[in-house]
């Protein structure tokens, strides 16, 4: 009876055991093998505690566990593992205190998970903090580069103040409807009273502001190249993955409650904060050349392509999420993944010119980066062909034209920059190459591979992955 | 299953090549060319063996169809078919690919077996394109072309190769991406009326649609049409690529995807949005007219050769949108024909430019002339193509102008004057080129070779084609009749304004594509 009580969280248990575990070990002696290694397996512990549960939905005050949570959890977890890989090689050039970086991973994805599965504002905020503060950590983990530490201080301070903001908002809402739920009293208070009260809307644009950050879309973005370029390049991918598909899990949980939805006004303000991310995100990436400051506005553009499908809000948005994200994940991590396993002991491959002809010194590298890319741009026989198709699905059937139009021009505008970074590898190399001739460790060609293969497994199959994200739709829509 | 093996043959050739010819070129070469003659072969064998055939499914039906499940959720199916018109533009790509191959054979020197792989990627979407018959199918093949395109043109290409691939990508990107938009609507407005979601060209083809509903709808897949034909505001792309790109990817381009273009219309513009296309029939025709002249002054205007031979395409094409807006059988049947020989003839002008500039490095018409002298074969070759590119009888490219001039007679007597006079300048142009570049004093010593066997089996295997389309065109007007007659009576159905003219003019048309029996 009790250690069934414990089934559904026991995922979340393990990965706060197992990071403590690791905080013990590093105590009794310093193992940076040991430490990537132990904290692996605590994940796929986690990872496979999380689906010998049945997928019944069980309410845990604060926390729902179900088919949605299972799903967000086990992206984070799967992600998760590809960046503790990831931080492995990278760390392994860099003379570091290397093992606290697991616990700290740990940590923050367990705050990841906590969002994808709360129904309050209290584990909302809780999942949120407990993320951030790991990630100030990470972001500013290399100790003698000060554009990690830049990094790290700026996303402190921003951080700090958008939670501030959000804390504010949900104060706002509990002083109207008193309660910290997302169902319940507060949808209806937005369904009946809302007239009445300018504080409840100022709540959710205190909220919005909280959240608009996290995801960093406009105008909430102006951190995001910045502290992309500047941390290390597994962290930047965490950054990019986990900690915008957690909120965009508790965000679809908000919207889909009607608790937010209810609002023209809030409706509205998305459009705007879609549509304007779409077009900075892309145009400030046709500036750059630093591919991560380019994959840093990119991003910004790929939330807006994702707000869209939120603004559909139907059942076919939360599949189009979904799939989206999923693709998003594994993109992202590939970018990002290449740029870590890429860097030695001067520094990151940031400009476009590192990857100068790479293509005939290092195929695979180059075959990887140009699936990646071609997959954030949206060309068929990828992930990011389909995930953008159902996007632009979701828009058709809520006649969101305004919104498709600006996504397809945009999409156009995209092709422009990733197209340079392919054209780049695909060009003759220069006599002087940096870092193409940087020897990728086996298990990261291994991880690359797998992480394309999937890629574009999802690309020409999506039907499989299609079922099961189907079968959590039932799970976001809050009764 | 021998539709699939159309796409898998090329698919595998590409990989294969890539594999096993990085070091080893002429495998790459050879396995590229075996698959694109096993692609001729079995294009060459279905036409053979439903020629008979081709007749009896007047009614609507398809020669062969393949069918499997894709993406059951959202009503996508893996629906590959047939008709004569697909056969027709399939021999023609598997035939343009072998010469593709074959001319690369010496130009491709370096990275060669990624180069193939491309090649070989690019002829499996167009093929993909011709057959597809879910309209997401045809979406996934349609941006499939363009990637290996892009590469072709950005890494073998000439000069300013990356400015050319980025320019290509972009406008073919976009407009394709309106088009998707378009095939979504049109797939939510089917769902709305009938529940059911599906991809399926048949079962979409006749969805009522509300007037200003089809209009808009149409517009996508025009975008994406136009853009790749490219009618006249949507061509500056075209010159770019086709200059920059290398030789065989200037056959590919002006023989191949632009003509995806033309059959977009065909099979998808004209059946699924009679009304809309009738209505915006008027400006189509007058932006084909205006391509016509247009393309060719500009053509005039160049001093670069293959610069030049891309404008003529142009102008060609500007008969080729005339005459789908026509709707009648001759303009069709024309527009048909001009496809077919607009590919050989432009691809041998490309073949020449390109053959010309791997010798002198060149491509500037004012340092060549008078090397007829040295190269009577050459020169008389290129004669050739440029006599056939404006449209002398005898030649495929005159019968197909000329149907499409008398079709369009039938319906507007002004354009069709408007349009004759692009046969004038295209005489001028074409003569332009040899003037240019075979006669007139010498401006260079040029050391080259004239045309070696391979070239000239190359060379003979697109004249010959071409002569006999010329004197001989009722094969392929009677492979094309079934499906252009279904567009002509799905476009005249709703319209009692052009089938009250037409009950005996079809009744002439018909006579008159017989006539050849």
């Amino acid at each position: 009876m009790q250690s069934a009580y414990l089934n559904a969280p026991l995922p979340y248990i393990i990965l706060a055991a197992v990071s403590l575990m690791i905080i013990i070990a590093i105590s009794i002696k310093r193992n940076h093998a040991f430490a990537m290694g132990l904290s692996v397996i605590g994940m796929i512990a986690a990872f496979i505690t999380l689906f010998t549960n049945d997928t019944a939905e069980s309410t845990y005050g604060l926390l729902v566990f179900g088919p949605a949570a299972q799903f967000f959890t086990g992206l984070f977890l799967s992600s998760g593992i590809v960046i503790a890989f990831l931080g492995y090689d990278y760390l392994y050039n860099h003379d570091e205190h290397r093992e606290e970086f697991y616990p700290v991973l740990l940590l923050a994805i367990l705050g990841a998970s906590v969002l994808s599965s709360s129904i309050n504002f209290v584990s909302f905020f809780l999942g949120l903090e407990l993320m951030t503060v790991s990630l100030y950590v990470m972001i500013a983990y290399l100790r003698d580069s000060s554009f990690s530490l830049e990094a790290g201080v700026k996303y402190l301070i921003l951080a700090a103040a958008s939670s501030a903001f959000l804390l504010m908002g949900m104060a706002f809402l509990y002083f109207e409807t008193g309660s910290l739920e997302f169902t319940g009293p507060i949808v209806e208070y937005a369904q009946q009273g809302w007239q009445t009260s300018m504080l409840f809307l100022a709540g959710l644009a205190f909220m919005l502001v909280g959240i608009g950050f996290k995801l960093a879309v406009v105008p909430f973005h102006m951190w995001t190249a910045d502290v992309y370029e500047g941390a290390p390049a597994p962290v930047t991918a965490f950054v990019a993955t986990v900690s915008k598909g957690a909120v965009v899990a508790v965000l679809l949980r908000l919207f889909f409650s009607g608790a937010v939805s209810q609002f023209g006004s809030v409706v509205l303000v998305l459009s705007i904060i879609a549509g304007a991310s779409m077009f900075a995100g892309n145009i400030l990436a046709l500036m750059q050349k630093n591919v991560k400051r380019i994959l840093a506005y990119s991003s910004i553009a790929h939330l807006g392509y994702i707000l869209v499908a939120l603004l559909a809000y139907r059942e076919s948005a939360v599949s189009a999420i979904s799939y989206y994200l999923v693709v998003y994940f594994i993109t992202t991590l590939g970018a990002f993944g290449l740029v870590s396993l890429l860097s030695n002991r001067k520094g990151e491959p940031t400009d476009i010119d590192s990857f100068r002809g790479i293509f005939w010194r290092q195929p695979l590298i180059a075959i990887v980066f140009t699936a990646m890319l071609m997959s954030l741009a949206g060309i068929p026989l990828t992930g990011g062909f389909i995930g953008k198709f159902m996007v632009v699905v979701a828009g058709v059937e809520s006649s969101l034209w305004a919104l498709i139009i600006i996504l397809i021009v945009n999409s156009a505008i995209g092709i422009y920059y990733y197209l340079r970074i392919v054209a780049a590898m695909f060009s003759d190399a220069p006599k002087e190459l940096d870092y193409s001739r940087v020897k990728v460790p086996f298990s990261g060609q291994m991880l690359m591979t797998i992480l394309t293969v999937l890629l574009i497994y999802f690309g020409i199959f999506p039907d499989n992955l299609l079922s099961l994200i189907d079968g959590l739709v039932d799970s976001f829509i809050l009764k | 299953m021998i539709l699939v093996w159309l796409l898998i043959i090329p698919l595998a050739a590409g990989l294969l090549a890539w594999i096993f010819g990085r070091n080893n070129h002429l495998f790459a070469r050879w396995i590229s060319l075996l698959a694109m003659l096993a692609d001729l072969a079995l294009a060459l064998s279905l036409w053979f063996k439903h020629f008979e055939q081709i007749d009896l499914v007047a009614g609507g039906g398809w020669l062969i169809e393949y069918s499997l499940a894709w993406v059951p959720q959202l009503g996508i199916s893996f629906y590959l078919g047939v008709d004569g018109l697909s056969i027709l533009m399939i021999v023609l790509s598997a035939f343009l690919g072998v010469l593709a191959v074959a001319t690369s054979w010496s130009e491709i020197t370096k990275k060669v077996g990624f180069f193939h792989f491309n090649l070989m990627w690019i002829m499996a979407g167009i093929i993909g394109v011709f057959m597809a018959l879910d309209l997401f199918l045809f979406y996934f093949f349609w941006e499939l072309m363009l990637v290996p395109m892009y590469f072709l043109i950005g890494i073998w290409g000439h000069e300013k190769r990356l400015y050319a691939a980025v320019k290509f990508f972009i406008f073919t990107q976009l407009s394709g991406l309106l088009m998707l938009a378009a095939i979504l609507g049109l797939y939510f407005v089917h769902q709305n009326q009938t529940g059911i979601y599906t991809f399926n060209y048949n079962d979409l083809l006749g969805t009522p649609l509300a007037v200003s509903v089809g209009r808009w709808l149409m517009l996508g897949f025009f975008a994406a049409f136009a853009v790749k034909l490219p009618a006249f505001p949507f061509h500056p792309w075209l010159a770019d690529a086709h200059t920059e790109a290398p030789t065989a990817g200037s056959v590919i381009l002006a023989g191949l995807l632009l003509k995806t273009g033309a059959y977009g219309f065909l099979r998808f513009v004209l059946p699924l949005f009679p009304e809309a296309s009738e209505y915006i029939a008027p400006a189509a025709m007058i932006i084909g007219v205006v391509g016509i002249i247009y393309g060719a002054i500009l053509a005039f205007g160049q001093t670069d050769l293959k610069r030049l031979v891309a404008y003529t395409s142009v102008s060609h094409m500007g008969f080729v949108i005339l005459g789908i807006f026509t709707f009648n059988q001759l303009a069709l049947q024309g527009v048909v024909m001009q496809m077919i020989c607009h590919g050989l003839s432009t691809g041998g002008l490309f073949i020449i430019a390109g053959h010309l500039q791997e010798q002198i490095h060149t491509r500037d018409m004012n340092r060549m002339g008078g090397m007829w002298e040295n190269l009577p074969r050459f020169g008389g070759v290129a004669m050739f193509f440029a006599l056939a590119s404006l449209g002398l009888p005898g030649l495929g490219n005159f019968v197909g102008e000329f149907l499409v001039l008398i079709g369009t007679f039938q319906t507007d007597v002004i354009l069709t004057i408007a349009a004759a006079t692009g046969l004038v300048f295209a005489a001028i142009y074409s003569l332009w080129i040899i003037q240019q570049t075979f006669h007139g004093e010498k401006r260079a010593d040029w050391k080259i070779r004239d045309l070696s066997p391979r070239f000239i089996l190359i060379f003979a295997l697109m004249i010959i084609p071409l002569v006999i389309l010329g004197l001989f065109p009722q094969p392929v007007i009677d492979t094309a009749q079934p499906a252009i007659e279904r567009l002509e009576r799905i476009n005249t159905i709703d319209k009692p304004e052009y089938s009250g003219v037409d009950l005996t003019e079809a009744d002439r048309d018909r006579r008159f594509s017989k006539g050849g029996d």
